[in-house]
């Protein structure tokens, strides 16, 4: 039996030894295998008589598990090794930066489009669209505008020829809306809109909202809580706002609406203005077939690129038809 | 409208100050662009007398004066030519400050000494006048302060009028509205009527009374128009914007702006016969009062004499008629010209005049006679004269009729969301001088005044109403909750969906005019016709877009001769066509690619960008948008004849795809490889509502060949026959390599394919498999001539 104690301490040697898994489970072959050289011990066992085996067996079996722990030990610990190589080799520098796609972005303008839609659209209102290419008469004449009026001086249209213009604003798409269908109204109307005029504060072409809500009970108090509820939400504070008599030839009473923006040096308010609403002219409605003693309603009218000015700080008006990436990219 | 805050407080005067004022009149919709100060900031500025003058010895050009004012007459050196012995003016004594920090101290010119200086208009801020020393009345008190004299500690206030508003062109209007904002009343000078001294008359004939409703003419004889216009008036006509001229013209404008009422001054002596008011023959020829020679039409009323015109009425007055220096005798006019005649007239000749500013807007109907008296009694005062009696033309018929409204109180109260009492109510109409005929059960009869044509239905009182009692007084109500619930359709994605796609993909959205350069279009788009504008802006921005590459190459030179020579935009928008005489406005969906595919990166990120990658991200889109949109190949005049690709949908043609020709491209001066695409907005986005199908259990079975086919024929063509051979249970096909080599013969390609194939209800078995497949490669060999890769 000093054999055995031999064989053991030769098979740990072996198992220390190992390098690799592969010798590793040579080592087990040999010693724990059919063939190796523990499991032959067994054999022996027939030599001994009945009452020697048991202890004998036991010696033999726990000698086979002192190599085998030692083996599972060894793999660990090499599998580990090799993991840890593996992982190391392929470690990478996380800080380089991602690849693929980069992100585009929306236009400030429409940025700005979608967050008015959006207030909107929670109120009820639908979105309308219409022709920009327009007759005088959707543009002018069913807005109470007819064509000796001064107010068509504050209009600068380009024409194509005496009845067909391209529209100044998007009033003409609340007469159609209002024309194809019955009361009550809610909608706004987004778009393009044109005007023959083209300095450092006027682009030839810009973007309008115009609203309308038409109801059988409704009354300017509905129209400044309106006004001034989407203002505050669109600037995301609870500035103040004021309403400041006009003129629109398709409203009436009309009002400019000005909003507290800073403060002038003798720590008054300063206002700017930057809406128009008003009343639907009763005219209005007669040419669009609705009797304003039944039907009253309110409308307003916002510059978008104004209001992404102001809302994003950008101080050159011109800048949003360039198209420069570099600007852009500053909204995404 | 500009006016004198001083002359303003003479008819009312409020105790508020001026920015109160200015901030009254502004929230009651006379919006005041601004105000300034009439004379620059300035002391020590003392009314002067010379009192004597002689050459200074060693300056030609130098004066040494004595001059009278201050505590003792002291010299002055004075280099004006107008200096001379008995003239007051402004004299700045030593210690004095003059505009722009200025201080006056002893001096000496060319040996003399000086103390003080005798000033301009423009030295004091006055006006830009550098005509020598300003001129004073001969009265005025040597030794007052001019400030005091002058009042000088005035502004002037700008008000920009919205167009209905006529009845403000005039202190007499304005001083109305701040006299209902401040519950004050107003008061004007008293107008008597000038009795005639002369029995000198102008016979009137008006032929088109219905531009012409009312004519009044007056004959004053015996003038002397080589006086000059007094000081007062000229400073109260230069604080409104308007410069002296003569005494005649200057007191036709002093009436204009007091009252409201433009008028005419004409000297007598060239008016051959009388006055006939009548409608222009066409190609008649005027000179005006500018100098400019217009050619009139059948549609401008003009003021003639016997022979000619000589005014275009309520426009400007002709050159020869009117009056100058010489003039002994002239002829006043105060008219009601008609609003819609005179329409746009101005505008037409390119002219635009304070008298065609009111008449367009409408003038007090009633106000011509007033406005005549007022007149003759400011110009007796000034140029002497001996009046003759008016001649008036009333044509009743034409003149507008007077208005009763009737305002109810439920309606008001309806309107402006506020019941306000009734003695509020009648309290602002009268002192807006909208007077109440008669009480109604249930509101008012309001009569309208002749000074407010802007008046004409009930809600133009409630307007009026609402204003004075200010719009920040009324109530605000709750927010106003939703209609109802507003269904939209699921099938058809949103604007906003499509515009989100691109974002992720890389793509900037641009907004680009609608009009475009003619010569960029004509080579992106020449087979559309486009729309021109009659009155452009310019000529690179004179037709309607009839594709939206119009605006996005330019866009792309823009951002490349930026140093941006990745660029990836879209745009949706209408484009404009003219279709058999129509014209037809579609939304389109537009984009262009130049550059790096995606931005350059540490490993290989500088591919250009090819047709593959655009027409991965639309088929991308597509899918998204639940559409089957067939790319097929084809030929557009913009783009690359090997790379176009005509996007087809239920085999309507819906848009293209493809890279920029290289000749197009050339003239754009465009770099790289530029790839775009173009589609009708509403097709596409109308899309599909999902519909699930059971997922089959069994196993998918997947064979791969590669055939050699000519390079002419399509994939699409390939997938079209593999798809009509393979069964219904083919699920998909793939390419998964293609290739071109000399191995494999000129003008030939070899393409491998995958094929998959699923049951839906059971396991395929292998020979059914097999002879799908064998049926495939029979039909490539048979429809295509292709040949299996070994």
């Amino acid at each position: 039996m000093e054999n055995l104690e031999q064989l053991v301490q030769d098979g740990l040697a072996a198992v220390d030894k190992a390098a690799g898994l592969q010798e590793l489970d040579q080592v087990r072959v040999d010693y724990l295998g059919k063939k190796g050289v523990l499991t032959q011990q067994l054999k022996s066992l027939g030599k001994l008589s009945a009452e020697e085996r048991p202890a004998a067996g036991q010696k033999i079996n726990e000698a086979k598990v002192q190599v085998q722990q030692a083996i599972n030990a060894r793999r660990d610990a090499l599998e580990q090794a090799a993991m840890d190589a593996k992982l190391a080799s392929e470690s990478i520098d996380v800080t380089l930066p991602g690849r693929g796609q980069d992100l585009g972005g929306l236009h400030p303008v429409t940025r700005t489009l979608q967050r008015i839609e959006q207030f909107f659209a929670r109120a009820g209102y639908s979105v309308e669209q219409g022709p920009e290419i327009e007759d005088d008469y959707h543009n002018f004449e069913a807005l109470n505008i007819p064509g000796h009026h001064p107010a068509r001086a504050m209009h600068d249209t380009f024409y194509f020829n005496p009845g067909t213009l391209l529209r100044t604003h998007t009033s003409p798409v609340q007469i159609r809306t209002m024309e194809a269908s019955k009361p009550p109204f809610r909608m706004i109307c987004p778009g393009r809109v044109y005007r023959c005029d083209s300095d450092m504060t006027h682009t030839p072409m810009f973007h309008q909202v115009e609203g309308l809500l038409v109801e059988k009970n409704v009354s300017f108090a509905d129209l400044k809580s309106t006004v001034e509820e989407f203002l505050r939400v669109f600037f995301e504070r609870d500035l103040a706002v004021r309403f400041r008599p006009s003129y629109f030839p398709f409203t009436e009473p009309s009002a400019e609406v000005d909003i507290e923006w800073g403060r002038e040096e003798d720590g008054s308010i300063k206002w700017l203005e930057v809406m128009g609403c008003g009343m639907v002219h009763p005219k209005v409605f007669e040419h669009c077939g609705i009797d304003p003693e039944e039907y009253r309603g309110f409308a307003f009218g916002l510059g978008v690129e104004r209001l992404a000015m102001l809302r994003y700080g950008v101080n050159d008006l011109r800048m949003f038809f360039e198209n420069d990436l570099r600007f852009l990219r500053q909204f995404r | 409208m500009k006016f004198s805050e001083q002359w303003l407080r003479e008819w009312v005067n409020p105790a508020i100050d001026t920015q109160a004022l200015v901030d009254q009149i502004t929230m009651a919709g006379l919006e005041v662009d601004g105000f300034e100060p009439v004379a620059g900031r300035f002391t020590g500025v003392i009314v002067g007398e010379v009192v004597a003058v002689v050459p200074h010895p060693d300056a030609d050009k130098l004066r040494v004066c004595q001059v009278a004012g201050g505590e003792e007459v002291v010299q002055v050196v004075c280099g004006a030519p107008n200096v001379r012995e008995g003239l007051k003016v402004p004299f700045a004594v030593v210690g004095a400050v003059l505009p722009g920090d200025f201080k006056i101290k002893k001096a000496k010119l060319r040996g003399q000494p000086s103390f003080g200086m005798l000033c301009s208009e423009s030295e004091l801020g006055l006006s830009d006048s550098h005509e020598g020393l300003m001129e004073l009345a001969a009265d005025a008190p040597t030794g007052e302060s001019l400030r005091d004299y002058l009042k000088l500690d005035d502004v002037s206030i700008d008000v920009d009028l919205t167009p209905n508003r006529s009845d403000c062109l005039s202190i007499r209007g304005i001083a109305r509205e701040v006299g209902v904002l401040n519950s004050q009343p107003v008061e004007g000078p008293e107008i008597e009527p000038v009795a005639a001294t002369t029995s000198e008359r102008v016979e009137v004939e008006v032929r088109a009374p219905e531009g012409c409703p009312r004519y009044l003419a007056r004959v004053l004889s015996n003038v002397d128009l080589s006086v000059g216009t007094p000081l007062w008036m000229q400073e109260k006509l230069r604080r409104s914007g308007i410069r002296s001229i003569d005494p005649a013209v200057d007191v036709t404008n002093y009436v204009m702006l007091e009252q409201g009422q433009p008028m005419h001054a004409f000297d007598r002596e060239e008016i051959k016969g009388g006055i006939v008011v009548r409608m222009a023959e066409a190609g008649e020829k005027l000179v005006l009062l500018d100098g400019q020679e217009v050619t009139l039409d059948e549609g401008t009323l003009v003021i003639a004499d016997h022979e000619k015109a000589i005014a275009m009425a309520g426009i400007m007055g002709g050159e020869h008629s009117g009056v100058s220096e010489n003039t002994r005798s002239l002829i006043l006019e105060a008219a009601y010209f008609d609003a819609i005649t005179l329409a746009g007239k101005a505008r037409a000749f390119g002219l635009h005049t304070d008298a065609s500013h009111r008449f367009e807007r409408g003038v007090d109907y009633n106000l011509a006679r007033d406005a005549m008296e007022r007149a003759t009694a400011l110009l007796m005062d000034i140029v002497g004269g001996e009046p003759g009696e008016i001649i008036e033309v009333v044509n009743e018929a034409e003149m507008p009729d007077e208005l009763l409204i009737d305002l109810r109180e439920q309606r008001l109260a309806d309107v402006l969301g506020l019941q306000i009492d009734r003695t509020t109510v009648e309290e602002i109409l009268s002192r807006l001088g909208l007077h109440i005929d008669k009480l109604l059960k249930n509101g008012w009869q309001v009569r309208v005044p002749s000074f407010r044509p802007d008046l004409a239905i009930e809600e133009d009182l409630i307007e009026e109403v609402g204003r004075i009692f200010g719009y920040n007084n009324l109530p605000v109500t709750e927010p106003m909750g939703s209609l109802g619930l507003t269904a939209t359709p699921e099938a058809t994605r949103p604007l906003s969906a499509v515009q989100s796609f691109f974002v992720s993909r890389g793509y900037q959205e641009a907004i680009t005019y609608s009009f475009v350069d003619p010569k960029v279009q004509a080579l992106v788009s020449p087979d559309e016709e486009g729309i021109e504008l009659a009155n452009p802006i310019s000529a690179d921005l004179s037709v309607m877009r009839t594709t939206l590459w119009s605006g996005l190459l330019k866009t792309v030179a823009y951002n490349q001769n930026r140093q941006q020579p990745r660029v990836r935009l879209f745009e949706t928008g209408l484009r404009f066509v003219r279709r058999d005489g129509e014209i037809e406005q579609r939304p389109m969906l537009s984009g262009v690619v130049a550059g790096p595919q995606v931005p350059e990166n540490w490993l290989n990120g500088r591919r250009e960008a090819d047709f593959f990658d655009v027409k991965g991200e639309l088929e991308a889109l597509f899918q998204m948008l639940g559409v089957n949109v067939e790319f097929r190949r084809g030929s557009h005049p913009a783009l690359h004849p090997g790379q176009t690709a005509e996007l087809v949908l239920d085999g309507q043609s819906v848009g293209w795809l493809g890279a920029l020709h290289p000749q197009v491209q050339k003239k754009l001066e465009l770099n790289g490889t530029i790839l775009m695409f173009e589609l009708f907005l509403n097709p596409v986005v109308t899309g599909y509502v999902p519909n699930f199908k059971v997922i089959s259990k069994f196993p998918e079975v997947r064979r791969d060949l590669a055939i050699i086919i000519g390079n002419e024929t399509a994939f699409a063509d390939v997938e079209r026959v593999v798809r009509n051979t393979a069964g219904e249970n083919l699920t998909s096909v793939r390419a998964f390599d293609v290739y071109e080599g000399e191995s494999l013969g000129e003008g030939n390609r070899s393409l491998a394919l995958s094929l998959f194939w699923q049951h839906p209800e059971r396991t395929l078995n292998e020979d059914e498999v097999h002879g799908l497949f064998d049926g495939v490669i029979g039909a490539l060999k048979e429809e295509l001539g292709a040949t299996l890769r070994s």
